[in-house]
């Protein structure tokens, strides 16, 4: 960012965080700005590539599993903040998403191997057709969820906090309701061929079991490439003119609207996005290795997980919810016989934070504010944002 | 001739009456946790998310209570056969109840008074924390522990009246048991106990100012800080005795964070808001509705989607008439 806007070009102006503002030449730019607007993306997929064929031989399957468990938990406590964090609702329905998309993703690959391949073996190894059909199968899931999240979004623009929290909650454990109702997975393809359409339905996706025989295509090289995606998309969402639209919503709807920011829009898209990367993440849950997904992944328990990583993290703050969702995912695993304490300790933590620092973590800011610069005026963002430590509309009664 | 034509009518008219009988009487339970949800957000403006953790609580300490009472009375506490006094089940219910209004005492004092000026949301926060908190320190193996549990019947099964439809042989009976009458009767005393209390007391007269606006409430010498307590205290008293009659009728528990009780909280939650939040006598009747939506809608329709009924519900309304059945519509102050 060469020169920071002045307050009056907030609403207009499209900087980005690739730095491509600084490229003022438009024409000549063009290229190079489109280049340094897909580093990011290759700098997160070279890094993937490492950890996927690095880290393995390195650490031994069981923390890979663990690294692969923080990449999914990371993209869940990510997309989450947008709403959250980062427009002020609050959900407490995000593993019905996840769920969702998870099983939509484990439907789609599982039924298109059995009719392409006649079976559900992996097939193809490393970036095989396999693969792609899994992450297609990620992207309708994904797709299928953004879905539910238009829906779960719409109330939104009628409710406020917590008659919200409590449609979202409800709307998880519709989730978790209807997917316990499902038939029973089809085992072979010679059953699908005789079955006809009248076994679709209600879906053959297992029922209360769980949705078991899914191909296990999920590894740290497509977990990280999604984050990276997830992490460009959050970053680059929070720096647009639609990011700030979205942080006026939380900040005082009132007077956003008065501004001319469409806050019906601004909210219903922010579940519409956060469902969508909720569902790509159940995709990658739904295909990892010894996971069974069943119907009680969209209960409650798990999305509050999700939201205390948002809360410790830091409300609005990307990298401390980073930070936030791969300690709480790495600890309990080296803390296996203090196990039943677990949510004890979680429990603590979130009254403890509300108590004392209720802007989590890092609060508004991103990891590297905390280290000093030389800048000497805020950059606008910051300005907006600061007075989120302040008593919003909310508080007044 | 005619008693084989009637008998389709006669077991409608069976499945009806007894579907209605479960409907009240889960309804007043309903009601009553529901009460609890209605007077905390209309004091405090927030959701008391852990409301329905006292729920539990009251539930499993009857439970406690009634498995150290028994034996010291010579009765077996797992043999299905054993009636013990009538004054066992009071004393339970009445325990249960002294224990949790400390304990939503303690919360109120310890958690929610220092968030009193904090953003809705914070608030909101700290009540699912507390919920979290009690569900899993109630799991502990020196709590509560982790494993389903059968609660020891306090009061006989006598059958209080049984209406037959039809007749001879092909009869269908309906029996309404003492259980349900208990249930029924005890949850209306209270709920009219709390109506007097709100609507003719002087303390009702103060707790309705301080929901009506706390700052002014307090100008005029109210002393807001006891208020508040003693709101907290009565719901949980309530939340109590809601939870020992719910084991009563269902003595088969749950362990403490069972996704079970939370649905239970939620429902009642659910009824506080279809009925209008903040209102009292909304509460009830959004307590008997959602009952009846439930169990007819589970009887007749499909029961395996039960809580879809109630939460559907719930969004209807919402989306309808977001104050609720009973509720004044609040208008946004800039």
């Amino acid at each position: 960012m060469a020169k920071a806007p002045n307050s009056a070009q907030i609403w207009t102006s499209k900087t980005n965080a690739a730095g491509s503002a600084s490229f003022s030449d438009r024409d000549s730019g063009f290229v190079r700005n489109t280049l340094a607007g897909l580093m990011p993306f290759a700098v997160g997929i070279a890094m993937a590539s490492l950890l996927h064929f690095l880290l393995p031989g390195m650490v031994g399957l069981y923390y890979s599993r663990i690294v692969t468990d923080i990449g999914i938990a990371i993209i869940m406590a990510v997309s989450l903040n947008i709403v959250n964090g980062m427009t002020g609702q609050f959900s407490i329905g995000h593993a019905g998403f996840m769920t969702l998309g998870g099983y939509m993703a484990a439907f789609t690959s599982y039924y298109g191997s059995m009719c392409l391949w006649g079976n559900t073996e992996i097939h193809g190894g490393f970036l095989g057709t396999g693969e792609w059909l899994f992450v297609v199968s990620c992207i309708v899931g994904g797709l299928l969820a953004a879905g539910a999240g238009y829906v779960v979004g719409l109330p939104s623009l009628r409710l406020r906090g917590d008659y919200l929290a409590i449609v979202t909650l409800g709307f998880g454990e519709i989730i978790r309701v209807i997917l316990q109702q499902t038939g029973k997975v089809i085992e072979s393809a010679e059953a699908l061929k005789t079955g006809g359409l009248s076994q679709m339905i209600p879906p053959p996706v297992g029922g209360a079991l769980g949705f078991g025989g899914v191909p296990k295509y999920t590894n740290l090289f497509w977990v990280f490439t999604i984050l990276t995606v997830t992490l460009v998309i959050a970053y680059r969402l929070k720096r647009s003119s639609f990011g700030r639209g979205m942080i006026s919503v939380r900040e005082d709807e009132i007077a956003a609207q008065a501004m001319g920011v469409n806050i019906a829009r601004q909210k219903v898209l922010a579940f519409v996005i956060a469902a969508f990367f909720a569902g790509i993440a159940g995709g990658l849950f739904a295909h990892e290795r010894g996971v069974i997904l069943s119907p009680k992944d969209a209960g409650f328990q798990r999305s509050f997980d999700y939201v205390i990583m948002t809360v410790l993290g830091g409300r609005g703050s990307i990298t401390g919810v980073m930070l936030a969702a791969g300690l709480l995912t790495a600890l309990p695993e080296f803390l296996r016989e203090f196990e039943q304490y677990r949510l004890i300790v979680y429990a603590l933590l979130l009254i403890f934070m509300m108590l004392v620092r209720p802007q989590g973590l890092l609060g508004i800011h991103e990891i590297w504010d905390l280290w000093p610069r030389r800048r000497t005026t805020l950059p606008p963002t910051a300005s907006l944002m600061h007075s989120s430590t302040m008593p919003s509309q909310e508080s007044k009664r | 001739m005619t008693t084989t034509l009637q008998t389709p009518i006669f077991t409608l008219m069976s499945d009806f009456v007894q579907t209605l009988i479960t409907a009240l009487a889960i309804g007043s339970l309903y009601a009553l946790i529901a009460l609890g949800y209605t007077m905390v957000y209309g004091i405090l403006k927030f959701i008391n998310f852990a409301h329905s953790d006292i729920v539990v609580l009251g539930a499993w300490s009857s439970y406690t209570l009634a498995v150290r009472i028994l034996p010291w009375l010579g009765l077996d506490p797992h043999n299905p056969a054993t009636v013990p006094p009538f004054w066992v089940a009071a004393v339970v219910m009445l325990a249960a109840m002294v224990l949790c209004g400390v304990v939503g005492f303690a919360i109120e004092r310890l958690a929610y008074r220092r968030l009193r000026r904090a953003p809705r949301l914070n608030v909101l926060i700290t009540a699912i924390g507390v919920s979290l908190l009690l569900q899993n320190v109630g799991q502990l193996n020196f709590v509560f522990g982790a494993s389903p549990q059968k609660m020891p019947a306090l009061l006989p099964s006598w059958e209080l009246a049984s209406i037959a439809f039809g007749e001879g042989e092909s009869a269908r009976r309906v029996v309404i048991g003492l259980i349900d009458v208990v249930i029924f009767s005890l949850a209306t005393t209270l709920m009219l106990m709390m109506q007097y209390l709100v609507f003719h007391t002087k303390l009702g007269v103060a707790m309705r100012a301080v929901s009506f606006n706390t700052d002014n409430a307090a100008l005029m010498g109210i002393p807001v800080d006891r208020v508040v307590s003693f709101t907290f205290v009565l719901g949980s008293v309530l939340a109590a005795a809601a939870g020992f009659l719910y084991v009563m009728k269902y003595p088969s528990m749950n362990q403490p964070a069972h996704a079970v009780w939370v649905l239970l909280g939620l429902k009642a939650f659910v009824a506080a808001v279809i009925g209008g939040i903040g209102n009292v006598r909304g509460a009830v009747l959004g307590g008997f509705v959602i009952a009846f939506v439930e169990q007819f809608g589970a009887f007749y329709i499909s029961s395996n989607y039960r809580d879809v009924y109630v939460f559907a519900l719930l969004i209807v309304i919402l989306l309808v008439k977001p104050s609720g059945l009973l509720g004044s519509p609040v208008r946004e102050k800039v």
